[in-house]
């Protein structure tokens, strides 16, 4: 076409970057060798090699070396040679090495856009301007909180060498994602890039060599799902950081579980796209560009599931597929592209699957009239309009660029479809009723919402999900905690709890009046569903009492009062300060009576046993103190936004515990539980359960609403074993043996609940590092609101 | 639904374009553009246009720019279209005939000979679409421009703040139709803005546009004084509603002129009115546009918003003076690949 033609015809035409420094780069290098392992470049002691190719053509790009056991056990040994010198370096100088590697990649930043488009297939515009940028971001931010970390996190130290898998979809800012805090934390690291994508991995192992990385701190390891296996599984790792899909996600929580690693899963999503009637339409037809076809819908936050009221359903999604007719879709260096091929021809024929699957289960699909180029794993951009909650589209993360869209009539239905979803990463509100949007966003079950935006992201503000998307957060004070270790007094190890000896009473001594210990759900003294009793030994082994014995149909009714207990959850902060403070004045009043329970049942001394009672009463009312003060924060993120990160209970958290202190130790769990709004449903210490007998007795006048705290008395294993594998309840806190510890973390990825176990071990609850932050931070979700404003 | 209309509704890539250069006031047949006859105020259909999120906005139009890059031929095509939607203007306070005459004799060779026939335009007349001038200003280039297909624009409504008697401001259009103008540029009152007095501005507008007659009428909204795009969005709404054949965004003598988001406000406002009614109403951002790449800009974001036919000065149109000697250097870049200097092009 000559210049006038193309004056008449106003069309676009390639505008590609130039590939030439990457192809440079790519020649230039040895991938035989580019296991990067204590500061050498190596090649795996296998000697074997994966392919990376260019999604766009199927071209070979570069034959990588393939990491094996020996490589990640070399990489753990590196890491842990170099992690007592990075540990106890100041924080000046881990805040100078993470300011370097920032600026080094600033300096390289169009090489990191443009091989990150060749090798994973996205737009050079996504790559060039949001992943590498950010990337960046999340180094400099993270200087600062190396520099500040013994001033903002005392009392914690580095969890220690930490294996991180990252996936495929955005590898280099995953990277980032993940080695600025750990750096920051002073942590030294093992990652692994994903094998479809490993070239940005190298060439950041390339700064870090040029920016003064000590050797060991960081070493990357290309390599497949072995590899991951490898460094999930090997004993010198003290912490797993896993982004992927919950399938493995899942794998993880199992394989680890019982070894007292830390984790944090950053999984897969169905995020809800909330359209209400009085939203600026135009404008969140555009949010959906960058929700779902951002990154070819390969998000794992992409807002997949269109929700749309009714009254302005049938306008937007003409809106809709008016502007899918103008997507792009080309090479991935074309600067005019909107959505390249999909990472692999793997991924490709799992997207046309579930839309064949979801057409059949009677979507309509529709996709543009695009034009397709003839080479790479190209998908259109498809909306699926029909779909019922129950079809797949609804169901399962595609990871593709695939909408599926329903209406809805109310906020209220809204809300439920929304979180109708075993995920729970992200959302998207869209009102100009700032009444509305405040409304709704505190009820989505989400770990991000952005308000009349999508996908926003930053450094300074927390990532993660509710649910099966995963536990803990990448990003500001609450990420830096993942690579943290707060200091708790544990103690000897417990042994696993053995039914009691009784001994029948002497005959002829004073009984007084029968009592019945019942357990308590929902607010009610209930008998247990079997109708057998557990005999409870006094200090000389003679019968105290008899409490019910609780089985899985017992914790079943227990999580349903507790679930149905919103109340608690949505009372204010003060509100249940006040309950709490009340529950303490209670327990007060009968102060003696349990001291003598104490006495009666442990064979403490009298004053060791006044103390308990002290300090229980003491603990409540510093949790009751904390109810209305353990409050999130506002970020101000480079954006003319607020990011509002709230506190909001977990849910339902079920609790486990030991017969060490057993009225202190029941509380200091039990009291941060509650004054963060969660509901609970509490095994208490099965060699001593009448003192929880005596202590609902003083929840029953304290104001404490129905279901809000259930006891379920009975055997430990056996019923933190129900709870483990309960997928309504949420979260999960074991003090017990090692066995039962480690089955209830393994049994936990049902509903991938938080769990957190003394991994077998007993703990001082008389400590004062019990009572503050370390469980209300377990107690809380952190969800980040983003606000973005101006008028 | 006018035959352009329906032919939008199916979209996009296959959307064939106008006609060029046909003279705005051509019968309709010509160029397919059925002229706006606006339609009763519809205070409903206006409520519903109040949700313009201004982040949302400028988000779109950061990212919009970056989407499409427009390099090689391509750039220097689309910058000839550039030119030819453009109103070369002059609204100072010192003109005179003869810096009138001057502008005219540039808009009717605004390029070099060499750079012509470099970019092999051959006969094909590449010119702005019309001069704009102060109402005195009018007769004479009228003349200036005869024969030329070059349109006669005048800004009017005692420009640039509107408020002037309403008689006055009536006279002012049928003094200018009068003298040869064919294109009316009026400011509104922005205080009926303020006011929410949509009648008020409604009925004022629908006088403009009969005072024009067979001239077209552009809205000049002020943009730069109404604060918010829901302002712009409403005030954009009222005056195609009364009968606008284009809206306009700003004077060129407020603090801030055309801005990007304030141009999607405005796009919006014609998709939606297009939508309801079947009419194409003309955009033409004014004041501060004055670089090659920022004219660009423009070009995506009604391509991309609106479609091909919004690249034809029936319905699109540049307000500037100093853009075409930008562009001039940088078509001289595009041949020589040498960096040009202003004064090696002629000036207005």
């Amino acid at each position: 076409m000559n210049i006038l033609e193309r004056y008449h015809a106003m069309d676009y035409a390639p505008a590609p970057e130039s590939r030439n420094e990457a192809d440079a780069w790519l020649a230039a290098r040895d991938f035989s060798k580019s296991l990067f392992i204590g500061g050498e470049w190596k090649a795996p002691a296998g000697g074997k090699t994966f392919d990376t190719n260019d999604p766009a053509t199927g071209k070979l790009l570069a034959k990588v070396s393939d990491a094996g056991d020996a490589d990640v056990d070399a990489s753990v040994g590196a890491a842990a040679k170099a992690l007592p010198k990075w540990s106890a370096s100041s924080g000046y100088t881990r805040a100078k090495v993470l300011y370097a590697i920032g600026r080094a990649m600033q300096r390289h930043q169009r090489l990191f856009a443009v091989l990150e488009s060749i090798d994973n297939g996205k737009p050079i515009r996504e790559s060039r301007d949001i992943d590498v940028p950010l990337a960046i971001r999340h180094f400099i931010h993270h200087a600062g909180w190396a520099q500040s970390l013994d001033k903002e996190f005392p009392g914690h130290k580095p969890v220690g060498v930490v294996g991180q898998i990252i996936p495929w979809n955005f590898p280099l800012l995953m990277l980032a994602w993940k080695i600025a805090p750990a750096l920051a934390a002073g942590c030294t690291v093992v990652l692994k890039p994903a094998e479809f994508t490993p070239l940005t991995a190298i060439l950041f192992a390339e700064i870090c060599e040029r920016a003064g990385v000590p050797k060991g701190v960081v070493n990357i390891l290309p390599g497949g799902p072995d590899a991951g296996a490898a460094i999930v599984n090997h004993p010198g790792v003290q912490k797993i950081a896993f982004t992927g899909s919950s399938e493995v996600g899942k794998i993880i929580r199992k394989a680890t579980a019982g070894s007292g690693k830390k984790i944090s899963l950053e999984l897969g999503g169905k995020s809800a796209f909330i359209v209400f009637e009085d939203a600026d339409l135009d404008s969140a037809v555009e949010g959906l560009v960058d929700g779902i076809w951002f990154n070819q819908g390969q998000v794992c936050c992409a807002g997949s599931r269109l929700l749309v009221q009714e009254g302005v359903a049938e306008a937007f999604i003409a809106k809709v597929k008016t502007r899918m007719a103008r997507l792009r879709l080309g090479s991935p260096l074309d600067k005019n592209t909107d959505i390249g091929p999909l990472v692999d021809r793997t991924q490709l024929d799992r997207v046309r699957g579930l839309v064949a699957q979801g057409a059949s289960q009677g979507a309509e699909c529709w996709q543009p009239d695009c034009a397709l180029p003839s080479t790479g794993f190209f998908h259109l951009p498809t909306l699926a309009t029909g779909v019922a909650p129950a079809n797949i589209l609804a169901q399962e993360e595609v990871f593709g660029p695939v909408l599926a869209a329903m209406t809805f009539r109310t906020t209220e239905e809204a809300v439920e479809l929304a979180n109708n979803t075993r995920y729970g990463l992200a959302a998207s509100v869209w009102s100009e009723n700032i009444n509305l949007a405040l409304h709704a966003a505190p009820q989505l079950k989400a770990g991000v919402v952005w308000i009349n935006g999508t996908n926003m992201f930053d450094a300074a503000c927390g990532f993660g999900g509710y649910r099966e998307s995963g536990f803990g957060r990448e990003g500001g004070r609450e990420g830096m905690h993942e690579y943290l270790m707060a200091k708790l007094p544990l103690g000897a190890p417990i042994k696993p709890a053995a039914e009691a000896k009784v001994a029948e009473r002497a005959d002829g001594e004073s009984l007084g009046i029968d009592r019945t210990a019942k357990l308590f759900i929902g607010g009610k003294q209930v008998r247990p569903d079997g109708n057998y009793s557990l005999a409870v030994a006094d200090r000389k082994g003679k019968l105290a009492g008899e409490v019910g014995l609780g089985n899985r149909k017992d914790i079943r009714d227990a999580v349903s009062a507790a679930r149905g207990a919103k109340a608690w959850g949505e009372a204010t902060g003060y509100n249940r300060s006040q309950v709490l403070y009340f529950l303490a004045e209670n327990l007060s009043g009968r102060a003696d009576e349990f001291a003598a329970r104490l006495v009666q049942l442990t064979g403490a001394s009298a004053k060791a046993a006044r103390e308990e009672v002290e300090l229980s009463i003491e603990r409540l009312f510093s949790f009751a103190g904390m109810a209305d003060k353990f409050e999130g924060r506002v970020h101000a993120p480079p954006a003319r936004a607020v990011t509002l990160a709230v506190h909001e209970p977990v849910g339902v958290i079920g609790i486990v515990a030991a017969d060490d202190a057993p009225l202190l130790g029941l509380i200091s769990l039990i009291a941060p539980a509650l004054a963060m709004g969660n509901t609970v449903v509490a095994v208490p210490s099965q060699k001593y359960p009448l003192l929880a007998a005596d202590l609902y007795q003083v929840i029953e006048y304290s104001d404490v609403p129905a279901g809000a705290i259930n006891i379920v008395t009975g055997k430990t294993a056996e019923l933190a074993g129900v709870l483990a594998r309960h997928d309504d309840v949420d979260g999960l806190w074991i003090v017990a043996d090692s066995d039962v510890c480690k089955s209830a973390e393994a049994e936990s990825i049902g509903n991938l609940k938080r769990v957190w176990t003394s991994n077998g071990r007993s703990v001082d609850w008389t400590s004062d590092l019990v009572g503050g932050e370390a469980f209300l931070r377990r107690a809380v979700e952190v969800k980040n609101v983003w606000v973005p404003y101006g008028d | 639904m006018t035959k352009a209309a329906a032919d939008l509704k199916t979209e996009a890539p296959s959307v064939t374009a106008l006609p060029v250069r046909v003279a705005a006031n051509a019968p309709i047949e010509a160029h397919g553009i059925a002229r706006n006859p606006g339609m009763k105020l519809d205070l409903g259909f206006l409520e519903s246009m109040r949700n313009v999120n201004r982040s949302a906005l400028e988000r779109r139009v950061a990212s919009l720019t970056k989407r499409r890059s427009i390099k090689a031929d391509n750039q220097a095509a689309w910058l000839l279209r550039s030119i030819s939607l453009m109103d070369l203007t002059t609204l100072n306070s010192n003109d005179t005939d003869e810096r009138v005459r001057r502008l005219c004799a540039k808009a009717i060779n605004p390029l070099r000979a060499d750079i012509i026939e470099g970019l092999g335009l051959g006969d094909e007349k590449i010119r702005p679409a019309a001069v704009c001038v102060y109402h005195p200003f009018v007769a004479t280039t009228a003349e200036a421009v005869k024969g030329t297909g070059i349109h006669v624009a005048a800004v009017s409504t005692s420009f640039p703040h509107g408020l002037a008697p309403l008689r006055t401001r009536i006279q002012e259009i049928e003094a200018s139709v009068a003298d040869g103008a064919d294109e009316i540029d009026v400011v509104i009152p922005r205080g009926l803005v303020f006011g929410a007095k949509w009648q008020e501005l409604y009925d004022e507008i629908v006088a403009f546009r009969a005072a024009c007659g067979e001239a077209h009428l552009k809205v000049i909204l002020g943009t730069g004084d109404l604060a918010t795009l829901r302002n712009v969005m409403l005030a954009s709404m009222v005056a195609m509603m009364a009968g606008a054949d284009f809206v306009k965004t700003s004077t060129g003598k407020e603090s801030v002129n055309a801005t990007l988001p304030v141009g999607l406000a405005m796009v919006r406002s014609i998709r939606a009115y297009f939508e309801h009614t079947g009419y194409l109403i003309g955009f033409k951002p004014a004041g501060g546009i004055s670089t090659a790449k920022a004219s660009l800009d423009w070009l995506v974001l009604m391509k991309e918003e609106l479609g091909r036919p919004w690249l034809e000065p029936e319905l699109f149109r540049f307000g500037a003076s100093s853009l075409l000697t930008d562009i001039e250097r940088q078509l001289e870049h595009h041949l020589t690949g040498r960096y040009s200097a202003n004064h090696r092009h002629a000036m207005a």
